[in-house]
């Protein structure tokens, strides 16, 4: 059982749902990441998100595409990826990384592998693989005992919900829209109809990403998903903020707020 | 080539899941299109009375004398309306768009011929069309963005990155993800996530189907070499798809080397490049040691991107196609000598192509005949020419 199984079967049994908060690698820098991490995991998050920055990110809006350059600038690499997580892992929560697959394919599919276990991680969220080309992956996470973690849209139809789910592991990630990550206003009423029509093919629990912002829309989430994917938000305030520390204080702010409205919505 | 759309290891399909649905249903729009005889009679009809097919080839004499005497044949695809061999693909996808009941296209250009294209191809079916286009491109390429809004689409500069085709076609499959029930991705090359490949080398293998026959015809037999030049690599396909059965026949790529391939600062996907995924499919790529894709570098806005379509990959590893590296200066000496010995110029994407033929023609001699695919013509590329040659604008 991975450290995310775990957590995820934690805040079931709270009868809540999980915080999930996505951060790249090597951004604002690479202190300045480990920094984040620390602050997010003390001000209460179930499970971190190691972005893996990549050129091309086609799933990624202004916000994160903007961090992702920075973050490249300062030369990450997979080492530093994999550092990264191992801060996490090191304080307790649950880990992942996020990738683009060019990434793995290049450090070696078995590699990648196993380095995210040999640093505690839980699993891997790819989001531009297709079940259909993930043979060698699949092998890989199996092996090494990491859950292979898959992203599916409104637009995914139920026959192919079912196959997607039977490769996935530790959580479905169900994207809330049609479009790519950054803030939105409101939450699409998408999101409770997929999360609806996943639920009627697998009891894997079910995570939402895409365009959550606030406690309110973490709250009602909550009310029917088993995790709630925060990412452009706690970027967009180390962004926007003038020294690092202001940028951690508004994290860790956001993050408090998340942690209450992921406990309030049933 | 499986229904999954591998050529051999390189292809298939590595996208957001929220692209499968369309995928797919492109995927089943094009197969049943190809075996609809309506279909392919009102494509043939727009062919005939649009864009002006067959292209015809012109040999070319004066050219010949500086590539080791070999005979050299030119397929005209400059002479299609709208200048280049784009249009064939662009006119059979905006048909798909309209079977599939989709209002709304979105294009990727780098020179701008493919944006010139589909802006073409919306007017006359009645689509809106939005043009991604690399900011560094809308100022190489100034004069192809003003014919796009003349033909009422919305270009829309992309700043990201290289800002250059690259870019433009992240920034377009990002509204495709959030637009896609409404609007079709008419990608301009043979790459890009499965059935694109397949489907853009359908719409222009009538260039080699073309050619097979008029070169029969001409002198008798098959030319000995095809070349063309590789940026994605439609056109490329386009004429070697009919000749790939005829193995006594050479097919030469020509990608663009930029400053020279030792310098790092080139376009030459296959040629410097290692196997990975960009944009959909898995192919021959410019990467780093991390995967990081490498910003690639051209005097021709139309060969300027780091990937390559993937059945040129698979071609070159079974080693059917070949592939070269011609860099900028070399191609600009061949768009010289085309324009002064023959009175056509070339696009720079061709030029490259053109040098390559004075490469080979040398190699083979004059008992060689060599048949060229004259992908563009050269008006969009007057500034930039005029620049490198000095001449005072
Ligand atoms: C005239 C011309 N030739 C060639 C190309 C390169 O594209 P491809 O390799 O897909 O033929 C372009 C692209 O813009 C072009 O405009």
């Amino acid at each position: 059982m991975t450290q995310l199984e775990s957590v995820m079967a934690k805040v079931r049994a709270e009868n809540r749902a999980a915080l999930i908060a996505y951060i790249p690698a090597g951004f604002p820098s690479q202190h300045g990441c480990v920094k984040a991490i620390q602050a997010l995991v003390a001000a209460g998050v179930d499970a971190i998100e190691i972005g893996f920055p990549y050129s091309d990110p086609v799933m990624d809006g202004a916000v994160i595409q903007e961090a992702a350059e920075i973050s490249l600038k300062g030369g990450t690499n997979a080492a530093d990826v994999f550092a990264a997580l191992k801060v996490a892992t090191d304080t307790g929560v649950a880990a992942v990384v996020m990738t683009y697959w060019n990434p793995i394919e290049r450090y070696g599919v078995n590699e990648f592998a196993q380095s995210i276990a040999d640093n505690g991680g839980s699993g891997v969220i790819t989001p531009d693989l297709t079940i259909e080309e993930s043979d060698r992956w699949l092998a890989a996470t199996s092996k090494v005992g990491i859950n292979p973690i898959y992203v599916v849209a409104p637009s995914t139809n139920d026959a192919r919900l079912a196959d997607v789910t039977a490769k996935t592991g530790g959580f479905v990630y169900a994207a809330s829209l049609m479009g790519v990550t950054g803030t939105r206003t409101s939450i699409s009423s998408d999101a409770s109809n997929l999360v609806s029509r996943v639920r009627s093919v697998t009891d894997l629990p079910i995570s939402v990403g895409l365009g959550v912002s606030t406690r309110e829309q973490a709250k009602s989430l909550a009310a029917y998903a088993d995790g709630v994917i925060v990412g452009s938000a706690f970027i967009k305030l180390l962004l926007a903020a003038k020294t690092e520390q202001e940028g951690l204080d508004a994290i860790s702010h956001l993050a408090k707020e998340l942690a209450l409205g992921v406990r309030e919505g049933r | 080539m499986s229904s999954s759309g591998h050529f051999g290891e390189y292809g298939g399909r590595y996208v957001p899941e929220a692209l499968i649905g369309a995928l797919n249903e492109l995927e089943i729009a094009h197969n049943t299109a190809q075996k609809d005889p309506e279909f392919l009679a009102e494509l043939a009809q727009l062919h005939r009375k649009y864009t002006g097919r067959p292209s015809i080839i012109t040999e070319a004499q004066r050219f010949s004398e500086h590539a080791g005497g070999a005979r050299i044949f030119l397929k005209r695809e400059d002479l299609n309306h709208t200048g280049s061999h784009k249009i064939n693909n662009v006119l059979g996808q905006a048909l798909l768009t309209k079977r599939m009941g989709k209002k709304r296209i979105i294009a990727e250009t780098g020179a701008g011929q493919h944006g010139v294209a589909s802006a073409t191809a919306a007017a006359l079916m009645g689509l809106d069309c939005v043009v991604y286009m690399g900011e560094e491109d809308t100022r190489r390429q100034a004069l192809n963005v003003a014919r796009m809004k003349l033909l009422g689409a919305e270009v829309v500069p992309v700043t990201s990155g290289s800002r250059t085709l690259k870019d433009a076609i992240n920034e377009a499959m990002r509204d495709w993800v959030t637009n896609v029930a409404d609007t079709h991705y008419l990608l301009g090359t043979v790459a890009g996530p499965h059935p694109f490949p397949t489907m853009v080398r359908d719409f222009h293998k009538i260039i080699g189907e073309e050619a097979r026959e008029q070169m029969l015809a001409l002198t008798g037999r098959l030319p000995d070499a095809i070349l063309a030049c590789v940026g994605g690599g439609s056109n490329a396909i386009g004429i070697f798809n009919a000749f790939i059965p005829d193995r006594q026949v050479r097919l030469i790529g020509l990608e663009a080397g930029g400053d020279g391939i030792e310098t790092g600062r080139h376009a030459a996907t296959i040629t410097g490049g290692t196997p990975g995924v960009l944009h959909g499919t898995r192919s021959y790529v410019l990467q780093d040691a991390n995967g990081q894709t490498i910003e690639s570098h051209s005097i021709s806005a139309g060969l300027d991107y780091p990937g390559v379509g993937p059945e040129h990959a698979y071609l070159h590893d079974i080693g059917r196609a070949e592939y070269r590296a011609i860099n900028d200066d070399a191609a600009m000496a061949a768009f010289s000598l085309l324009s002064r010995t023959e009175g056509i110029i070339p696009a720079i994407e061709t030029a490259h192509a053109l040098a390559g033929a004075i490469l080979v023609g040398k190699e083979l001699g004059p008992t060689a005949n060599l048949l060229i695919n004259l992908s563009g013509r050269g008006d969009k590329d007057v500034q930039t020419a005029a620049e490198f040659f000095g001449i005072p604008l």
